[in-house]
C-alpha cells in the first residue's frame, strides 16, 4: 500500500512540487513589502524551472522501472498511477516542458507591464502558477475525472486573472462574458462526458476505448445515437476552449479586455494544453469514434478559417487582430487532429507548439511598448517602429512572418506539414481551401508590417515614450524568441523529429 | 405496496411539486423557500438508499449554507419578477423542444446495459455508507479528491483578490493594540501647585 | 383488566404499534424539555438576579417557583399581531421554522447507555446539519415582519451563524477523529474508563471553540447582537407577540439546552460518571448515584447551562466587527491548527484518548 503510494507519488512530483510551491509563493508574499515584491517574482519562476527540470528529470524514468502499473512491454512507455487516473508518457512531458518554459518566458516578459499596472502581486503569480497546475493536470490525465478538474482549474484561475485589474471596466466585462460562456462550454464538455460515462459505465480512457471497440462504432455505416450524443457535447465543449469557429465569440473580447499580460497567458499555454486535452479525449478515448469526429473537425477547421482570417482584415486593433488569427489558428490544428494520422497528430503538436511561441513574441511587442497608463494595442501604434526600434520592428516582423506562413519562419513549415497531413487523409479540398484563406490571412499581416516600416511615427508617440525604458532581459528574450523562429524554420528537423516520436511512442 | 414503498412515493410526491412550486411560485422568496423543500425531501430520499453521508451534507451545505446567502440576496435586492416573466409564452415551445430533447437523453442513458437497475444492494446493519466514502475517497479517488481542494483554494483566492480593497480614511481598531495599552500610555499625572492665588487667577 | 390491554395491544399491526410507540418516546422527550426551558428562564432571572444582588422573581407562588407558568399563561392569552404589510404565511411560519429543528436535534441524543430515540450511525453530522436550519427560521421572521430593525436583525443573524458554523463543524471533526465514530453513544462509549479518559484533555481547544461557537449559534450574550435592545430594539422578534414569540423564546432556550447536552456528551463523557471506576461505585446503598447514568448527564447540562447564564451577566455584547474578528480570525485557526496537531498525534500513534 505504502509503496503504491510512494510510486504515485513520485510519478506525480512535478505537479506535487509545482502545487507546494504556488502555495508558498502565496505565503511568501504577504510577508514581503511592495519593494521587495520581486522575491515573489524570482520564487514563481524558480517554481517554473525546477518543475520543469523535474519533469525532464524523469522523462523515460519509468521504462526502467518494473512495478506492476508499469506497462514496459516493447515499446509501450507510459506510467500511471493514482488508480489510473494519471498517465506520465513522452506527450505529457514533452507538452509539460513546453508549457513551463512558455510560462517562465512569459513572466519575463510581463514583469514591467505588471509593475506598471499596479499588478505584481503575489496573487498574479500565485494564479498562474495554478493554471499552470490546472494545465499539466489536463495533459496528463488518463480520466475525464481529471481532464474536467484541471480544465476548471485553469478556467477559474484564468477568469481572475482577467478580472484582476478591478477597476478597468473593460476587463471586467471580458471577464464576465469569459466566465459565462466558458461555464456554459464546461456545462456541455461535463454533459458530454456524463453521457459517455453513462453509456460505457467508465470514467478512465482505456475503458472507454474498449467500450468503443466492443460499441461497433469502427465499422463504416454503424449508428450508435447515444456515443454521438455524448461525442457532440463534448466537441462542442472542446471547440469552445480551443476557440474554433462557431464557439469563439468569447475570444476577441477577452484578448482585447483582459490586461495583455493576461492575453498572453490566455494566448499560448492554453492552446499546448487544449491539444493534450483534445488528443487524451478524442485520439485515446473515443479514438474509434475518429470518422464521426472526423466531419465535425473539418466543419469547424472550415468555418475557423473562413472567420478567423477573415474578420481579421477589418480589425484596427491589434489585439482584436491576434485573436481572430488565433481563431484562424485553432482552425489549423484542428485540421491537424481530424486527419486522424500519427503523422497529423505530429505535425499538430508541431503546430501547436511554434503557435505558442510566435504568439508569445507577438503579445511581448505589444507590452514592450505599452507603458505606464498606455496600451499599445492599437495597429497604429505600430507606426514608425522601424525607426523608433528597428530591432524590436525586425522581430516583430519576424514574428507576423511566422504567423502568416511565410518562409523562412517556422509558420510556414508548420502550416506545410498539417496541409501534407490533410492531403494525405485524402481531403485534397480541404488542403486547397487552407491555402488560400491563409494567403487572403497573409494580407492583415502584411499590413501591420507595412505600417511598422513605411508610416511615419506620430510626433506625440515619439515624445511620449522618451523616459520610457524597456527591460534588457525582455529584450534579449525578445531576440532569442524571434531568432528561435527563424532557426527553426531553417531546421524543423530537430523539433519535427522529436514530435513525430513523442506520439509515435504515445499512439503505441 | 410496502411500507418503504409508501414513504418513497410520499417524500417524491413532495420533492416533484416542491420543485414545481420554485418554478411556478411569484415571489422570489417563496420559490427560495421551495427550492429548501426540494433539498430537504431529497435528502431524505437518499437517507433511504442508505447513502446518509450524501443526504446529510446535502442539507448541511445546500440548505444551512447556500441558501442562506441565496436567501440573503433575494432579500436585499428588490427584484422585480414581471419582466422576466414576459417571454414565457413565446419561449414555451422552444423550453418544452429542450425538455424533451434532454428527458429522451436522460432515458437512452439509462436503457444502456451498464445501470443495472435490477439488483438492489442490501448491506448489512452495521454498514457505514459515511466510512464507505471515505475509503473510497481517500484511497482511490485521492488524487481527483484533492485536486478538486486546490479549485476550492483558487475559488478563495481569486475572491479575495477580486473584492478586497483598502479604502483609504477609514478608521480601523487593532485590537491586539488596544489590549497592550498600559497605564502610562493613557494617564499622565500632572503634579500642580495648589496654591489659591493661581485659583483667583483663572476666574 | 392488565392483560386484556395487554392482547389488545399485541393485536395491533406492528406498523401501528411502531408508530405509538415512537410517538410516546418523543413526547417523553418534549415534555420535560419544554419544562426544562420554562425553568431555565426562571433559573436565568434568578442568577442573574443574585449576580447582580438583587432577588430575581419572587412573586408567584413559593419564591417565585410558579413565575413560568404565569409567564405561560400571560403569552398564550396575548393576541398575535399579525403587521398589515407582512408576509402572513411566512410571517407565521418563521416561528415554528425555528422550533422544529431545536426539537428534532434531540432524536439523536442519547440519555444514558441506549436510551435514545433514534441511534443513528452519522449522529454527529445528523445534529450539524439541523442545528443549521435553525437560522432559516430567524432569517424569515426578519424578511416577513416587513420591519427594519428585524431585517438588520436578520443580515447579522444570517452572517454570525454561518460563520460560527464552520470553526462548529472543524471542532467536531476532531472529536470524530478522536473517537473514529460518528454515532453519539459510540463518541460517549470511547470516553469510558475515567474521567481522564474524557476528550475534554486531549481536545481542550476544541471544546473552548465548540462552545463559544455554540453560544455563539444561539445567538446568547455575549453574542446577542441580533436582539441587540439598545440598536434594534429586539430584533427578528420586535413584531411577535403573544404564543408566535414565546415560540422564539422556546426554540432559544431548547438550542441552549441542546448546545450544552451535546457539549457534555462529545467532551465530558456524557452519561459516565467522573467517578467510574473507583471505589466509591461499589459502595452498597449510595454506590448508584456514583456510577455512570442520566443524572451524570443532567448535571453536565446544567453546569454548561450555568456558564450560559454566567455569560450574559458579566459579559458586554460585542461589537458586530468584533464577532466576525473572532470566528474568522480566532476560532478558525485555532481548530485547523489544532486539528493539524491531532493528526500528528495519531499518525504517531500517540492517542491519549484510547
Amino acid at each position: 500500500m505504502t509503496e503504491t503510494i510512494m510510486s504515485d507519488i513520485s510519478r506525480a512530483l512535478p505537479e506535487i512540487f509545482l502545487l507546494v510551491a504556488a502555495f508558498s509563493v502565496l505565503l511568501l508574499d504577504l510577508f514581503l513589502s511592495k519593494s521587495m515584491k520581486i522575491v515573489t517574482f524570482l520564487l514563481a519562476q524558480l517554481s517554473l524551472l525546477t518543475t520543469a527540470w523535474l519533469v525532464y528529470n524523469r522523462m523515460g524514468v519509468e521504462s526502467i522501472a518494473t512495478s506492476a502499473t508499469v506497462n514496459n512491454v516493447e515499446s509501450v512507455q507510459y506510467a500511471l498511477a493514482f488508480s489510473n487516473m494519471y498517465i506520465k508518457d513522452a506527450l505529457s512531458d514533452l507538452l509539460k516542458i513546453a508549457m513551463l518554459l512558455i510560462g517562465s518566458a512569459g513572466f519575463i516578459y510581463t514583469r514591467q507591464y505588471l509593475r506598471d499596472r499596479n499588478m505584481f502581486s503575489g496573487e498574479y503569480y500565485a494564479l498562474v502558477l495554478f493554471a499552470i497546475l490546472g494545465m499539466m493536470i489536463m495533459v496528463s490525465a488518463n480520466s475525464m475525472l481529471l481532464i474536467y478538474l484541471g480544465l476548471e482549474l485553469l478556467s477559474l484561475s484564468m477568469y481572475a486573472l482577467v478580472a484582476l485589474q478591478r477597476n478597468n471596466g473593460r476587463a471586467s466585462e471580458a471577464a464576465m462574458k469569459y466566465f459565462v460562456l466558458g461555464a456554459i462550454a464546461s456545462g456541455m464538455l461535463l454533459y458530454g462526458m456524463s453521457i459517455i460515462y453513462g453509456l460505457s459505465g467508465h470514467l478512465d480512457l482505456t475503458g472507454i476505448a474498449e467500450y468503443v471497440k466492443s460499441s461497433g462504432m469502427t465499422k463504416a455505416g454503424s449508428f450508435d445515437l447515444g456515443l454521438l450524443l455524448g461525442l457532440s457535447f463534448i466537441l462542442v465543449g472542446l471547440g469552445f476552449k480551443l476557440g474554433v469557429a462557431p464557439f469563439h465569440m468569447w475570444i476577441p473580447d477577452v484578448y482585447d479586455g483582459a490586461p495583455t499580460a493576461v492575453t498572453q497567458l490566455i494566448g499560448t499555454i492554453p492552446k499546448l494544453a487544449a491539444f493534450g486535452m483534445v488528443f487524451r479525449l478524442l485520439v485515446e478515448g473515443l479514438g474509434d469514434m475518429q470518422t464521426s469526429w472526423q466531419q465535425i473537425l473539418i466543419l469547424l477547421a472550415v468555418l475557423s478559417l473562413a472567420i478567423g482570417n477573415i474578420i481579421a482584415i477589418a480589425q484596427t486593433n491589434l489585439k482584436r487582430m491576434l485573436a481572430y488569427s488565433t481563431i484562424a489558428h485553432m482552425g489549423f490544428v484542428a485540421m491537424g487532429i481530424l486527419a486522424g494520422s500519427n503523422m497529423g497528430y505530429s505535425a499538430t503538436l508541431f503546430y501547436t507548439i511554434v503557435y505558442a511561441l510566435t504568439a508569445l513574441g507577438g503579445f511581448a511587442v505589444i507590452m514592450m511598448l505599452s507603458r505606464k497608463g498606455y496600451e499599445a494595442d492599437q495597429l497604429s501604434d505600430l507606426k514608425g517602429l522601424s525607426q523608433r526600434h528597428p530591432w524590436m520592428a525586425f522581430m516583430m516582423m519576424i514574428i507576423l512572418f511566422s504567423m502568416a506562413g511565410v518562409p523562412p519562419t517556422v509558420g510556414f513549415y508548420a502550416k506545410m506539414m498539417v496541409i501534407q497531413s490533410v492531403v494525405d487523409a485524402n481531403l485534397a479540398w480541404l488542403a486547397v481551401y487552407a491555402v488560400i484563406l491563409s494567403v487572403v490571412g497573409a494580407y492583415y499581416y502584411l499590413r501591420a508590417i507595412k505600417i511598422m516600416y513605411f508610416d511615419k511615427a506620430d510626433t506625440e508617440t515619439t515624445q511620449a515614450e522618451t523616459g520610457h525604458k524597456i527591460g534588457l532581459d525582455s529584450h534579449i528574450l525578445l531576440s532569442a524568441n524571434g531568432l528561435s523562429l527563424l532557426a527553426l524554420g531553417i531546421m524543423p528537423g530537430a523539433l519535427m523529429a522529436t514530435c513525430v516520436a513523442v506520439i509515435n511512442v504515445t499512439m503505441k | 405496496m410496502t411500507f418503504e414503498q409508501i414513504i418513497f412515493y410520499f417524500f417524491s410526491t413532495i420533492l416533484i411539486s416542491g420543485a414545481l412550486g420554485v418554478v411556478l411560485v411569484r415571489n422570489p422568496v417563496y420559490a427560495a423557500l421551495f427550492l429548501i423543500l426540494s433539498f430537504f425531501t431529497s435528502s431524505a430520499i437518499w437517507l433511504m438508499l442508505e447513502a446518509e453521508f450524501l443526504g446529510i451534507t446535502l442539507v448541511l451545505v445546500y440548505v444551512g449554507a447556500v441558501m442562506v446567502l441565496f436567501l440573503f440576496v433575494i432579500m436585499m435586492l428588490d427584484i422585480n419578477m414581471d419582466p422576466l416573466r414576459e417571454g414565457f409564452v413565446k419561449m414555451m415551445p422552444l423550453a418544452a423542444l429542450v425538455a424533451i430533447i434532454i428527458a429522451a437523453e436522460i432515458v437512452l442513458v439509462m436503457a444502456s446495459p451498464s445501470f443495472n437497475f435490477d439488483q438492489s444492494v442490501v448491506h448489512a446493519a452495521d454498514y457505514s455508507n459515511t466510512k464507505a466514502i471515505g475509503n473510497i475517497l481517500y484511497t482511490e479517488y485521492v488524487y481527483p479528491f484533492e485536486i478538486a481542494a486546490v479549485i476550492l483554494v483558487v475559488a478563495i483566492i481569486a475572491a479575495i483578490a477580486l473584492t478586497l480593497r483598502r479604502r483609504k480614511g477609514v478608521k480601523h481598531q487593532n485590537p491586539s493594540k488596544q489590549i497592550r495599552t498600559k497605564r502610562n500610555d493613557r494617564v499622565r499625572l500632572v503634579k500642580m501647585p495648589s496654591s489659591s492665588t493661581q485659583n483667583r487667577a483663572g476666574e | 383488566m392488565i392483560e386484556s390491554l395487554i392482547s389488545f395491544w399485541a393485536s395491533l399491526p406492528i406498523a401501528l404499534t411502531t408508530v405509538i410507540v415512537i410517538l410516546l418516546k418523543i413526547v417523553a422527550i418534549i415534555l420535560p424539555l419544554i419544562l426544562a426551558v420554562a425553568y431555565t428562564t426562571y433559573a436565568e432571572r434568578k442568577v442573574i438576579g443574585y449576580m447582580q444582588i438583587r432577588m430575581g422573581p419572587n412573586r408567584v407562588g413559593p419564591k417565585g417557583w410558579l413565575q413560568p407558568i404565569a409567564d405561560v399563561v400571560k403569552l398564550m392569552f396575548k393576541e398575535v399581531i399579525i403587521p398589515e404589510k407582512s408576509s402572513r404565511f411566512v410571517f407565521l411560519f418563521a416561528p415554528i421554522m425555528v422550533l422544529a429543528p431545536a426539537l428534532v436535534a434531540w432524536s439523536v441524543i442519547p440519555f444514558a447507555d441506549g436510551m435514545v430515540l433514534a441511534d443513528v450511525n452519522a449522529g454527529l453530522l445528523f445534529v450539524l446539519a439541523i442545528t443549521s436550519l435553525d437560522v432559516f427560521g430567524v432569517i424569515l421572521a426578519g424578511w416577513a415582519s416587513n420591519s427594519k430593525y428585524a431585517m438588520l436583525s436578520a443580515m447579522r443573524v444570517g452572517a454570525q451563524v454561518v460563520s460560527y458554523e464552520i470553526a462548529m463543524g472543524f471542532a467536531l471533526v476532531g472529536v470524530l477523529m478522536a473517537s473514529n465514530s460518528l454515532n453519539l453513544s459510540d463518541i460517549v462509549n470511547a470516553q469510558a474508563g475515567g474521567i481522564d479518559n474524557w476528550f475534554i484533555w486531549p481536545l481542550f481547544g476544541l471544546f473552548l471553540v465548540y462552545f463559544i461557537s455554540g453560544v455563539a449559534e444561539t445567538n446568547r450574550a455575549p453574542f446577542d447582537v441580533a436582539e441587540g435592545e439598545s440598536e434594534i430594539v429586539a430584533g427578528f422578534h420586535v413584531e411577535y407577540a403573544g404564543m408566535a414569540f414565546a415560540l422564539f423564546f422556546l426554540a432559544e432556550y431548547a438550542s441552549m439546552i441542546l448546545i450544552s447536552a451535546l457539549t457534555s456528551l462529545m467532551f465530558l463523557g456524557g452519561w459516565l460518571s467522573p467517578f467510574e471506576g473507583t471505589f466509591l461505585v461499589n459502595i452498597p446503598a449510595i454506590g448508584a448515584l456514583f456510577d455512570s447514568g442520566i443524572h451524570w448527564f443532567l448535571i453536565k447540562i446544567m453546569i454548561f447551562l450555568f456558564f450560559y447564564l454566567w455569560f450574559r451577566a458579566t459579559f458586554p455584547r460585542y461589537r458586530y466587527d468584533q464577532i466576525m474578528r473572532l470566528g474568522w480570525k480566532i476560532l478558525i485557526p485555532v481548530t485547523i491548527v489544532w486539528l493539524f496537531g491531532e493528526m500528528v498525534a495519531i499518525g504517531l500513534g500517540w492517542t491519549p484518548w484510547a
